[in-house]
């Protein structure tokens, strides 16, 4: 029970996907000017790095692996994972609309999301159980949302600021990040520490 | 002539990583010293030069409703293909660039010019943009690589530049270093190219290759929603 805590509260402050990782960078920047916008996104992104969890372990673990072909999980996994949220959309769109109008216009952008491929092969290069890497997935999608949802606060906070002309735009935006970034590293030890 | 011009344009003019914004992700990941971004480098441009050339060749095989999904699984197999040829001959980037490696799949760089370039030009075109590119995409990974290396660490390729005596900036070689450092780059290249990047607003959905499948503008999408 401890060792899950540990890796799901590592995930989400110490090992942050997108401050610490450079996973999912692509939504970070591009789908983080609105509050609204960056919280539906990393719902969907959290919601997609389960399914494709539960759905890529599995297969890796019973399929891939006994019958060696573990070297074949790069095409296996990403055929999957944009398989899965094709279904996942039309599934949506036929029983909760409602939750597809909300989420249905990230779903497409989720497949060439670096963190969903990247956090599948990890949960397999790290060894996790199942369980393990079920935590592991929802704690990087929680570390997505969280830093999704602070680093809207602050681009809203650059957008009025008065800053030199060739920074404006992406620059003034990644060396915001960096400094996000830099209070993340404040975490550090810390999980390991109080629960360890 | 003609030809020439699609192999250079990648360098500087449309640099995929400083004007582009495009494949974001590996640049910051592995730029902590010049040899991996060297290493990711030519990785990369291994299989946008195999993807480029077999996606025009399929051009005309490919239906256009499944062509993203067909894309993926050609770029899939040369990853898998690279992924081999560096674990044989060159262990240790393949253990520097570990899970980036396989995510040469996602790399916007490859799919987006596998939509906007291969799937419409010679194949010959398209064998000089993805080399362009990939040459473009390697020139952005060993500057920006180089300068954490020798900010951060104090050395280049290994071997020290700044004495012992004088201590590195670490926070370069660490996460922050890397926005940071990516930031000031395409600064620089914004001032450069006289503020050509500026009209860019959004990062890379231009060459995003979602872009067909969202529509047109996904961060417009993103915020009507």
């Amino acid at each position: 029970m401890n060792q899950l805590i540990i890796i799901l509260f590592s995930a989400i402050l110490v090992n942050n996907v997108v401050l610490n990782q450079f996973l999912g960078i692509c939504p970070f920047l591009g789908v983080s000017k609105k509050l609204d916008s960056a919280f539906g996104m990393s719902v969907a992104v959290t919601f997609v790095l389960l399914i494709s969890t539960i759905v890529t372990w599995p297969i890796y673990t019973f399929i891939l692996e006994p019958s060696g072909f573990g070297y074949m999980q790069t095409v296996v996994f990403i055929l999957v994972i944009a398989a899965l949220v094709q279904l996942v959309e039309i599934i949506l769109k036929r029983y909760l609309p409602a939750l597809h109008k909300s989420l249905g216009v990230y779903l497409p952008l989720i497949t060439t999301n670096c963190a969903v491929l990247g956090v599948t092969i990890q949960n397999i290069d790290k060894g996790y159980s199942f369980l393990q890497s079920l935590v592991y997935a929802l704690g990087i999608g929680l570390g997505f949302l969280l830093a999704m949802v602070l680093f809207s606060g602050v681009r809203q906070r650059i957008e009025s600021a008065d800053i030199p002309r060739f920074f404006k735009g992406m620059p003034s935006v990644l060396i915001a990040a960096s400094l996000v970034s830099l209070s993340f590293m404040g975490f550090s030890g810390v999980v390991e520490g109080i629960f360890g | 002539m003609g030809h020439l011009k699609e192999l250079t344009k990648g360098f500087i003019k449309e640099n995929p990583v400083l004007v582009l914004l495009l494949g974001t992700c590996p640049t910051l990941a592995v730029s902590t010293m010049a040899q991996n971004g060297l290493g990711m480098g030519v990785a990369a441009t291994l299989v946008l030069l195999g993807s480029n050339i077999v996606i025009s060749l399929l051009k005309k095989v490919i239906p256009d409703k499944v062509r993203i999904p067909c894309y993926i699984v050609i770029i899939a197999g040369f990853v898998t293909i690279v992924q081999f040829i560096v674990k044989a001959y060159a262990p240790s980037i393949d253990s520097a660039l570990g899970i980036y490696l396989p995510l040469i799949v996602v790399n916007c760089i490859i799919l987006g010019r596998a939509e906007m370039f291969a799937s419409k030009r010679s194949v010959l075109d398209s064998a000089l943009d993805g080399l362009g590119m990939g040459i473009g995409f390697t020139i952005a990974l060993l500057l920006i690589g180089s300068i954490r290396e020798i900010l951060g660490a104090g050395t280049w390729f290994g071997l020290r530049i700044i004495p012992e005596s004088v201590s590195p900036i670490a926070m370069i070689g660490l996460p922050p270093g890397g926005f940071l450092i990516f930031g000031v780059a395409v600064a620089l290249a914004n001032w450069a190219s006289k503020g050509k990047i500026l009209q860019r607003k959004s990062a890379g959905c231009a060459g995003c290759p979602s872009n067909g499948t969202c529509a047109g503008d996904c961060e417009g999408k993103g915020e009507n929603a």
